[in-house]
């Protein structure tokens, strides 16, 4: 199917691309499928091998209440747990609910910030995989349709 | 110069926090062209990876719900001035960008 | 519609009639500031310049968020190589303006007594290409914008001081045009400006919340997250006039450059703060 195959093109180049970077800098290669997914158990099952996680308070995870435009979205995300691999951001009712995932390599700190946009009002989930379990947080954001300004 | 990626680094101690802003559609796809009412293709950043002095810091994978001319912010450890930070992208069409700073 | 606005047009005349003796545009803005302050009470005078993010406490986090790494920067770095390019002639844009770079802004709008209009900064710019014999540069295209945008950024501090000069009657004309205009219903929904940013200010219109009028061009060009893109303060002015169901005027046309020289009068005394990071 159309869709299919250009989503298994755009998995090639990427990997080409990567492949012919030096060695030092080839990390995990994109997790074409997890993205692809269009429910959130299913995207991070893919990903993570599971969709089951701990809820945690160690999770600080600041999105906006309202957003002011579900085309810009800030999330910021850190935690306190330890020994963390990645963290990632699932927005339930997106089209595709795995937004981004960051792979936290040694050395680096587990708090990340971007800006996502969103399709809806919904859950947005911080994902954290450590090496003792995974662990997640979530909070609503409330997507409006707007009036002049919007 | 101008570039297509900003960064902005500051050095606390060994704690390098690294801002970055970078120009891209991030289109998802599903979006139709105001003026030929086509769909415009998918055309977004996949993955986005920082190394400091060559060593693998960070990789970020984005789908196409990243903002458009996305921002990411991350920290690490064990930096210090005089390193060279590297930022590199490459999106699904396989076009790619970097850029090298050097921390203070 | 047509009636209404004669009879308006006809009430402000034999009000201009009366008091022009008593109320000119300095009075006016008095009164409009004045207005802003028994509305809302706590906000400093200085907070207007970030407009709905002075009102609305959710909104001005999600800002803040975004302004600590605006992508407007990219756009303030194109003006600046933009405006240090040197034409063919050799000449570059700062030699069209007698003012240093940072006081360029601040200076706009302005009433030009040689032409008898309202001239505005992107008018400027492109009266300096002509009189360097390049094209016109369009008004809704990165060129411009990007230009305003590395002047608005120069310009951060000053506070705009745009005049209505006595001895011009043509400036309190365009002054008293951009008034009428503010304060005149128009399109489908029947909307003046004010009745959204002065008598509804801080109220919600679907799910926006409505910024003041006070405040309004200190912040232009803008980023606009729904876009991805900068826009210029005229077209957000199309913007809002399509929004009421209107048919947007011009850009830089003469209706908008007098709201531009009224609005741009209302806010004197406010810190150009440009530009600005907006949905």
């Amino acid at each position: 199917m159309h869709v299919r195959r250009r989503l298994f093109l755009s998995g090639g180049i990427a990997f080409a691309a990567l492949a012919a970077m030096p060695r030092a800098l080839l990390a995990a290669a994109w997790p074409d499928k997890a993205f692809s997914l269009t429910a959130a158990g299913e995207a991070m099952k893919d990903l993570l091998g599971t969709d089951q996680t701990i809820a945690s308070d160690k999770i600080m995870l600041k999105v906006p209440e309202i957003a002011e435009n579900g085309a810009v979205v800030p999330v910021t995300i850190s935690t306190s747990l330890e020994n963390v691999e990645s963290i990632s951001i699932v927005v339930k009712k997106n089209p595709r609910p795995l937004a981004a995932t960051f792979e936290i390599l040694p050395g680096t700190l587990p708090d990340i910030a971007s800006r996502i946009k969103m399709g809806e009002t919904s859950d947005v989930m911080a994902v954290v995989k450590t090496d003792h379990g995974i662990y997640s947080t979530a909070k609503q954001v409330k997507v409006t349709i707007g009036g002049c300004g919007g | 110069m101008a570039s297509n990626i900003k960064i902005k680094a500051k050095l606390s101690g060994d704690i390098a926090d690294i801002k970055s802003l970078m120009i891209h559609p991030m289109e998802t796809g599903a979006r139709k062209d105001p003026d030929t009412g086509e769909l415009v293709p998918m055309h977004h950043i996949t993955q986005l990876t920082f190394t400091n002095n060559d060593k693998p810091v960070m990789v970020a994978n984005f789908s196409t719900a990243v903002s458009k001319n996305p921002y990411f912010s991350f920290k690490f450890g064990g930096a210090n001035a005089g390193d060279k930070l590297k930022v590199s992208w490459v999106d699904n069409l396989g076009r790619t960008d970097e850029l090298e700073t050097v921390l203070k | 519609m047509e009636k209404a606005a004669a009879v308006l047009v006809l009430c402000f005349a034999t009000m201009l009639m009366h008091s022009v003796a008593l109320a000119g545009p300095e009075e006016d803005r008095v009164a409009f500031v004045a207005f802003f302050k028994s509305r809302f009470p706590d906000i400093p005078f200085a907070d207007y310049a970030n407009g709905i993010y002075a009102i609305d406490r959710d909104a001005r986090e999600q800002w803040l968020a975004i302004e600590d790494f605006p992508p407007y920067e990219f756009a303030i770095e194109r003006g600046q190589a933009l405006w240090q390019t040197a034409f063919p002639n050799g000449k570059t844009f700062g030699e069209c303006f007698a003012q240093q770079q940072e006081d360029i802004r601040a200076m706009y709008p302005r009433f030009d007594e040689l032409s008898g209009e309202v001239v505005t900064l992107e008018m400027a710019i492109n009266n300096c290409r002509t009189a360097n014999d390049q094209s016109l540069l369009a008004y809704d295209e990165g060129g411009i914008v990007d230009i305003t945008a590395f002047l608005a950024f120069e310009a951060r501090g000053k506070k705009l001081h745009v005049r209505v000069p006595d001895d011009q009657p043509g400036a309190l004309q365009a002054y008293e045009s951009g008034k009428r205009f503010y304060y005149s219903k128009r399109g489908q929904m029947n909307f003046a400006c004010s009745d959204c940013h002065v008598t509804s200010v801080g109220q919600y219109v679907r799910a926006d919340r409505l910024s003041s009028s006070l405040g309004h061009p200190t912040h232009f060009p803008v980023y606009r997250s729904k876009l991805g893109e900068m826009i210029s303060l005229h077209q957000r002015f199309a913007g809002c006039v399509r929004d009421v169901r209107a048919k947007p005027f011009a850009l830089q046309s003469t209706e908008f450059r007098n709201l531009e020289y009224f609005l741009s009068y209302m806010s004197n005394g406010l810190e150009a703060n440009g530009p600005g990071a907006r949905k």
